[in-house]
């Protein structure tokens, strides 16, 4: 997947406006079947999956012991008895040695990863449903819920056609025999031509999903972030037992140090990974870092997340972002900064 | 017009310098420009500040990336394109022209024979695609 195939700029606005494809091949799935897979992604993850029904979906973090972030991904429950998890291209190999590990001396569960058998095209944007009723016009593709998904059949390929994505935008991601990816990209740019659809690069991909304020794995959450300071505290249900719920428990019963927070910064400077946030426009010490930064091309402001003191992140607060060596202001907003419009 | 003009000389850090006898207009190159992308802001030198060769003058930041402008000639800044602080677009949409950057009193003539012609440049920027 490139950076960009054109331009950012332009392929964030077709995404926004028509319809966008993304090779996301380079996402890992894995599977855990038997009569204890349930059970076993349950113990493995902190959202509530017990009473997802067949073709639901759900996002979710696996936690470490100590509630710190292995990662953040979705759990598609195929049946009672087979579930996959899409996990970030980065974690394939931690993520497949933690869940393996997690599911060790169980004869009920078999876990594996077919990372390398299954590739991902995420379609996305209003055209998306459009574009994807062409190729399979029989599966009535517009009726899937959002975290739904349905088995279809694309040029004859069987696919997973999954109200999914990674945009702030309607669309799906469609899961495809690896060996039939090219064929079905290619159908996919063909058919939906008069609706606008090109193919999305990673820049795009980037400013899509901070504008919507999805997290970024390695950027936003890491093993040293827990769920609660970076605003996932509503995947974490504490009702049942999974690994790192008793760290959880504890973290939440005490007042939040930090938070993620999410602000736009005064004219044309650019938060970027890593820059330090300061209280002051001179002086000081660092008070937090950016984790995530960029133009946000539909909010039109250059926009950011970070994690800072407590006190520092309610809403209307200015702190100052040192863009090499330069501070320029930013103000605290709500989060996201683009919500789709209602249909 | 050519993705790098004949009449320009070009730097290894992807500037190029227009030069009229004792000053020179200089900007960043196409090349440069396709690399960062879609630009979003420009900072250009201030005016009436000397630099030596070689050495940050401003910066280039695009939706991707965020990078130093080099001086590609010694000398002081006499003038500078402020229309690039308001519509930073106008680099990719006119590198050489209209998105100029800066304009310099050059303070060694010699120099100017270090920088690479526009075929030069051409087979160096080859190599870095």
């Amino acid at each position: 997947m490139p950076v960009q195939y054109e331009s950012i700029l332009e392929e964030h606005k077709t995404v926004r406006t028509a319809v966008g494809l993304f090779d996301v091949c380079h996402m890992g799935e894995v599977e855990f079947v038997g009569p204890g897979a349930l059970s076993a992604v349950e113990r493995l993850v902190s959202n509530d999956v017990r009473k997802l029904v067949d073709g639901q979906a759900r996002y979710t973090v696996v936690c470490y012991e100590d509630g710190g972030i292995v990662d953040d991904c979705i759990v598609y429950r195929e049946h009672a008895e087979r579930i996959v998890i899409v996990i970030n291209a980065a974690n394939v190999d931690k993520d497949v040695a933690w869940f393996a590990k997690s599911v060790e001396g169980r004869s009920d569960v078999t876990f594996r990863n077919l990372s390398d058998d299954y590739g991902l095209i995420a379609v996305q944007g209003p055209l998306a449903v459009s574009l994807l009723q062409r190729l399979a016009p029989e599966a009535e593709l517009a009726q899937v819920k959002s975290f739904h998904f349905r088995k279809a059949e694309m040029l004859g390929i069987p696919v997973w056609a999954a109200r999914t994505g990674y945009t702030g935008e309607d669309g799906f991601e469609v899961f495809v025999p690896a060996s039939e990816t090219a064929r079905l990209w290619n159908a996919m740019l063909e058919v939906g031509k008069d609706l606008g659809v090109k193919p999305i690069g990673l820049g795009a991909r980037d400013t899509l999903r901070l504008e919507a304020c999805l997290s970024l794995y390695g950027n936003d959450i890491d093993a040293t972030t827990n769920p609660f300071e970076a605003n996932l505290g509503w995947v974490v249900k504490l009702d049942h037992d999974f690994i790192g719920r008793a760290a959880l428990e504890a973290i939440k019963a005490k007042p939040l140090q930090r938070k993620l927070c999410a602000f736009v910064m005064d004219g044309r400077g650019t938060a970027r990974h890593g820059y330090n946030i300061y209280a002051t426009e001179t002086g000081g010490e660092p008070i937090g870092v950016v984790t995530s930064g960029s133009l946000g091309p539909t909010v039109g402001k250059n926009l950011g997340l970070g994690y800072v003191p407590i006190e520092q992140a309610e809403l209307g607060n200015r702190f100052f972002v040192d863009c090499r060596g330069k501070r320029i202001a930013a103000q605290v907003v709500k989060s996201p900064f683009y919500r789709r419009p209602a249909l | 017009m050519s993705k790098y003009p004949a009449d320009l000389r070009y730097t290894k850090d992807h500037e190029w310098a227009r030069i009229d006898g004792k000053r020179a207009v200089i900007g960043i190159t196409d090349f440069a420009v396709h690399q960062l992308g879609d630009i979003t802001m420009v900072e250009p030198p201030k005016e009436g500040e000397s630099h030596n060769r070689g050495t940050p003058i401003g910066t280039v930041e695009s939706v991707k990336a965020v990078s130093d402008i080099y001086a590609p000639l010694s000398g002081k800044v006499v003038k500078t394109n402020d229309p690039l602080r308001d519509q930073p677009e106008l680099l990719n949409e006119d590198c050489y022209d209209e998105g100029w950057i800066a304009e310099l009193e050059l303070s060694n003539l010699d120099e100017s024979k270090e920088l690479m012609t526009s075929e030069e440049y051409a087979l160096y920027v080859k190599d870095q695609g």
